[in-house]
């Protein structure tokens, strides 16, 4: 099994830190979504991690491969199936568990996360689709001395009760203000039609999502 | 094999009566609503009962609409759900299901799954829980629990990740002996049909309610039905001047909390520590002690966060004792989640219903007979009775209701929010309104006749008054246009249970921290911060300064959070529990200022002097007098002041809809739901409550339905896709009014929301709008295009839109 600290990596070799474009990668890895699932289905489990052949193609998987995310403005190292989808890395190799999967099937909105600020359903994206993108989750919205004034909204508006809801929809909430500093109560409907809450706050979400934009304008 | 039976009694029984020799003490308390109905009424109290609180106007802290305190952890995503747990060496788990809906199992071979890479353990499973059970056990022999539907859990595999649990699983081969089955409600009580269980069957209930009666007949598929009358109802029918008659039809509901159920399990040779995603720490506790043969002492639930319930998580259930025997197996701890698909199949369920409702009524708008026939099916199991509303709402000469299930190779229902009472609530009220129809009556002035209930009769006025009301056509169907505006009101009744099972304990430290404990688990209804509110209402500090230790049985044990019991049934404990130790507080620290406690009193934060003798001290210089390092005080609940009195509460809910009579479409625009609790320890979270149950009322009247394809006997939709709840386009503008109203029946007076609050009420609120929209009656949930255009005589273009 691969290390992925380790700078013999060929991966890591070919492209650095730096040079890893996700076309970059796709091209030394000969590996896309579609071909993660068909090298799935006709090797033996338990491979190589990663297999360099020859110079010009290199083989991912099905075994753990050491890849680079950059999640919330830092660069993690960490070594995954090539099938992980970019929540299960999340949580489960990264331990950032704010994000949650709920259908995994990119029904609810649970899971999401900014791909380069562009809110995506992570259950529905492999990890090693998301290298070379700058992932932001919920542990990144914020610092901890200071919440999102979304966030702050979010609690001064009581918007949640379970909670399990609640990360991928200041996601989604946020990702709107972000796009959209004027947004219409309409607006903030259709930007989380995708996110269900079974515990029914989407009204204070309205509310609070209303209230922060206000407050972030006057800020 | 064991059944989760423990709560049952709850639902039923009446706590115990307080000790005869108990001092008491009578006081003065606030009774009714304010502005409206409020006056004093005495009480005999306990002599150690905490001083009488005014009206929450006069509170400081509790009644107030508080932030929640977990707030900033789950917006930030730092509140950690038993999905979230991750331990070291932590093993993930997954089942291996079902694929026919009736069999027996011949044999499991697991070896190609014990042999995959990763893979630390297989566990066959040999006794099922949740569903019915065979009163004569002998009458069914088999090496396995026979399958009596799709997806019911047959085996467990942990490994070192989730793929591999799920490689693996997928390596399990079970054969099977198929059987013949019946997923169909009305072609399960036909007379020939298969046979779900080989003879009677019976469901115990849980913590939420739900199972069903016991000692009634079982013919074939059918398991009733159970009767319950009052007077001669065929004298009232003979009698009534008018009768109205209706068939009504409800679908099957699925929870669908977004955490799935799930857990955690550490099995130690002296510890079993589980974290469960859970209504009640302690249920899951009973059960898995009581599976295991082991002491409750040595088991250890925590739920620090539950990602909702709504009825179907109480006890360990088969993920919480399949993880345990996998941990004790593997000695590693076993993460089991249930993924989505087996979530709809195996948990639970609202059971359908198929009723027929009668009621006869005089000119004069009393109610002579109510006569209920009911049939419904929880799968496997039992708990579709719908006679709740029939038989609480309204007063009534006579009353016959006849409940029965009918099993079908379906997953077990389990109680969900209000068991029985959408369904009995959609048909009861609909009825009503048709009466006030045919009686050429006012909704409002027929209900104001035959509803004796003095919190609901401010609730309806307050309805009379409002906008959305006025702006009610009386004249059904008077819109002339395609799309067609409505407005229609229903009625919601919930009751009064207490959970004895209420304990809490009050730590006052040295250097003036405040700490409370409780086993019970916060569900998304804010018990949390409401425990901090009563605190901060006792010492005069802000709630954000109570540290609150919740979610885990190593805290004096807490209610199990179903049936609306938690806010009524602890604060009383918690406030019992602060008001003990602020006196045994002021006794200590009394003597170091030359005071004597009864002239000391706690306010703002600050130890004063009644009579003045004594220069204020804060809180805080106060307790660094205390001799010992902390003071601390356990209480339990005591029962009810008065249990004669306000044994029921609920609401009026107000829908305006817009119905598209070319499309068939429903579209709920606003809402008014007029709702009581006792005394609302906090607003704003029983705003939310309320909020959450007309969205999950409304999904369940329109969109969601559980598919079960009748030739395969497997669910069609198990995902959140097909399976459609209410999104943030589908919901309403929701206005909440909410009516304090006391009862005087303990310290903090508090009532429960969590079933009365709008999804008890608002289908039928749906249908009596759509009514008025349209002047045709629709009596069937849910009310998709397709239904809807049927009912109005328009076939569906297109095909089916079901
Ligand atoms: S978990 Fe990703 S969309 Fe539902
Ligand atoms: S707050 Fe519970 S699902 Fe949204």
């Amino acid at each position: 099994m691969s290390d992925p600290t380790k700078p013999n990596d060929p991966l890591l070799r070919e492209h650095g830190r730096k040079g890893i474009t996700r076309r970059g990668f796709l091209k030394g890895a000969g590996l896309t979504a579609a071909g993660t699932a068909l090298l799935e289905g006709v090797q033996a489990f338990n491979s190589e991690a990663a297999t360099s052949t020859n110079s010009e193609v290199t083989e991912l998987g099905p075994g753990p491969v050491p890849v680079r995310l950059h999640v919330n403005g830092k660069e993690h190292a960490v070594s995954i199936e090539p099938r992980t989808t970019l929540a299960e890395a999340l949580r489960i190799h990264l331990g950032m568990t704010g994000t949650k999967i709920i259908c995994d099937r990119g029904a609810c909105s649970g899971c999401t996360v900014w791909l380069d600020k562009v809110p995506v359903n992570s259950c529905m994206m492999l990890a090693v689709d998301a290298i070379g993108h700058e992932v932001t989750t919920i542990e990144g919205l914020s610092t901890e001395s200071e919440p999102h004034p979304l966030q702050a909204a979010f609690v001064k508006h009581d918007a949640m009760q379970c909670g399990f809801c609640t990360p991928g929809m200041v996601m989604s909430c946020a990702a709107l203000l972000e796009k959209n500093p004027h947004p219409s109560e309409h607006d903030v409907r259709h930007a989380i039609a995708g996110n269900l809450c079974r515990c029914g706050t989407y009204p204070r979400v309205f509310s609070a999502t209303l209230e922060a934009a206000g407050n972030m304008r006057r800020a | 094999m064991v059944t989760h039976t423990n709560k049952n009694s709850l639902l039923q029984d009446a706590p115990p009566t307080r000790a005869e020799n108990t001092d008491e003490k009578t006081v003065s308390m606030p009774i009714g609503v304010p502005g409206y109905t409020l006056r004093d009424e005495q009480r005999e109290v306990p002599i150690t009962e905490p001083p009488v609180w005014p009206i929450n106007k006069d509170l400081k802290y509790v009644g107030k609409p508080y932030e929640r305190l977990d707030g900033h952890a789950k917006v930030t995503g730092r509140a950690r759900y038993t999905a979230d747990v991750q331990l070291p060496g932590m093993l993930y788990a997954a089942f291996v299901n079902a694929t026919l809906p009736h069999a027996k199992v011949v044999s499991v071979d697991t070896s190609a799954a014990e042999r995959y890479p990763g893979v630390k353990g297989v566990h066959v499973i040999q006794h099922m829980l949740g569903g019915a059970v065979l009163r004569d056990p002998s009458l069914e022999q088999a090496n396995y629990p026979v399958v009596r539907y799709a997806g019911q859990p047959i085996a467990a595999v942990a490994a070192t990740t989730p793929y591999a649990a799920e490689d693996a699983a997928a390596l399990v081969k079970v054969r099977y002996q198929p059987m013949e089955f019946v997923v169909d409600l009305d072609k399960a009580r036909a007379a020939n049909a298969p046979l779900v269980f080989p003879g009677p069957a019976d469901q115990a209930g849980t913590a939420g309610g739900g199972g069903g009666p016991h000692n009634v007949p079982q013919t074939g598929n059918v398991h009733g039905p159970s009767i319950r009358k009052v007077g001669d109802v065929e004298q009232g029918f003979r009698s009534a001047e008018i009768v109205v008659e209706g068939h009504y039809t409800t679908q099957v509901q699925t929870h669908s909390a977004l955490e799935t159920h799930g857990v955690v399990a550490d099995w130690k040779p002296d510890m079993l520590t589980v974290w469960a995603s859970t209504q009640g720490t302690a249920s899951v506790r009973e059960e898995l002690a009581g599976f295991f043969n082991i002491p409750m002492s040595q088991v250890r639930v925590i739920t620090e966060f539950m990602g909702g319930g709504f009825g179907a998580k109480f006890g360990a259930g088969n993920a919480g004792v399949v993880a345990a025997a996998l941990s004790k197996k593997t000695g590693a701890p076993v993460r089991l989640m249930l993924d989505r698909k087996e979530e709809h199949l195996s948990v639970g369920n609202r059971p359908s219903s198929d009723q027929m409702l009668r009621i006869g009524a005089n000119n004069d708008g009393t109610i002579s007979a109510i006569h209920l026939v009911s049939y419904g099916t929880a799968g496997c199991g039992t708990g579709a009775g719908c006679s709740g509303p029939a038989t609480n709402l309204y007063k009534y000469a006579a009353i016959r209701t006849e409940d029965n299930d009918v099993f079908t190779n379906a997953g077990p229902g389990s109680a969900m929010r209000a068991p029985g009472h959408p369904p009995g609530d959609f048909a009861l009220e609909q009825t009503i309104d048709e009466l006030a129809v045919k009686l050429n009556q006012d909704p409002i002035a027929f209900r104001d006749v035959i509803d004796e209930h003095p919190v609901r009769k401010v609730e309806r006025q307050i309805v009379r008054e409002s906008d959305l009301w006025k702006s009610r056509n009386p004249m059904a169907g008077a819109d002339r246009g395609p799309v067609k505006r409505g407005v229609g009101l229903a009625q919601s009744v919930w009751y009064r249970f207490v959970s004895m099972d209420s304990s809490a304990e009050v730590r006052i430290h040295k250097d003036g921290s405040l700490e409370v404990l409780s086993a019970v688990q916060d569900i998304g209804s804010g018990i949390r911060t409401v425990m901090a509110q009563i605190l901060a209402e006792q010492f005069g500090v802000p709630p954000e300064q109570i540290a609150v230790r919740i979610g885990d049985t190593n805290y004096p044990v807490g209610p199990d959070s179903g049936g609306s019991v938690t806010t009524l049934s602890l604060t009383p404990a918690v406030r019992d529990a602060a008001w003990q130790a602020s006196q045994k507080f002021l006794a200590e620290i009394g003597p170091a200022f030359g005071a004597d406690a009864a002239d000391l009193e706690l306010v703002d934060g600050q130890v004063r002097s009644k009579s003045g003798k004594m220069q204020p001290v804060s809180f805080k210089r106060a307790a660094a007098k205390m001799k010992t390092e902390q003071i601390a005080v356990q209480s339990k609940r005591i029962p009810d002041y008065d249990r004669s009195k306000y044994l029921t509460y609920g609401g009026v809910d107000v829908a305006e809809v817009k119905v598209d009579t070319e499309l068939g479409r429903v579209h709920v625009t606003r809402v008014l739901s007029v709702h009581d609790c006792g005394r609302p320890m906090n607003p704003s979270q029983v705003i939310s409550q309320i909020n959450g149950g007309i969205i999950q009322g409304i999904s369940y009247t329109l969109f969601e339905n559980r598919l079960l394809d009748p030739n395969y006997g497997l669910m069609v939709n198990p995902n959140l896709e097909q399976y459609k709840i209410t999104g943030s386009r589908e919901t309403p503008d929701i206005q909440v009014q909410l009516v304090e109203a006391y009862i005087g029946q303990s310290s903090t007076d508090a009532s429960g929301i969590g079933e009365a609050a709008g999804i008890v009420s608002i289908g039928a609120a749906i249908g009596n709008a759509v009514y008025n929209a349209l002047g045709v009656r629709i009596r069937q949930t849910p009310m998709t295009p397709a239904v809807v255009l049927a009912a109005l005589n328009r076939p569906a273009q297109g095909g089916d839109l079901i």
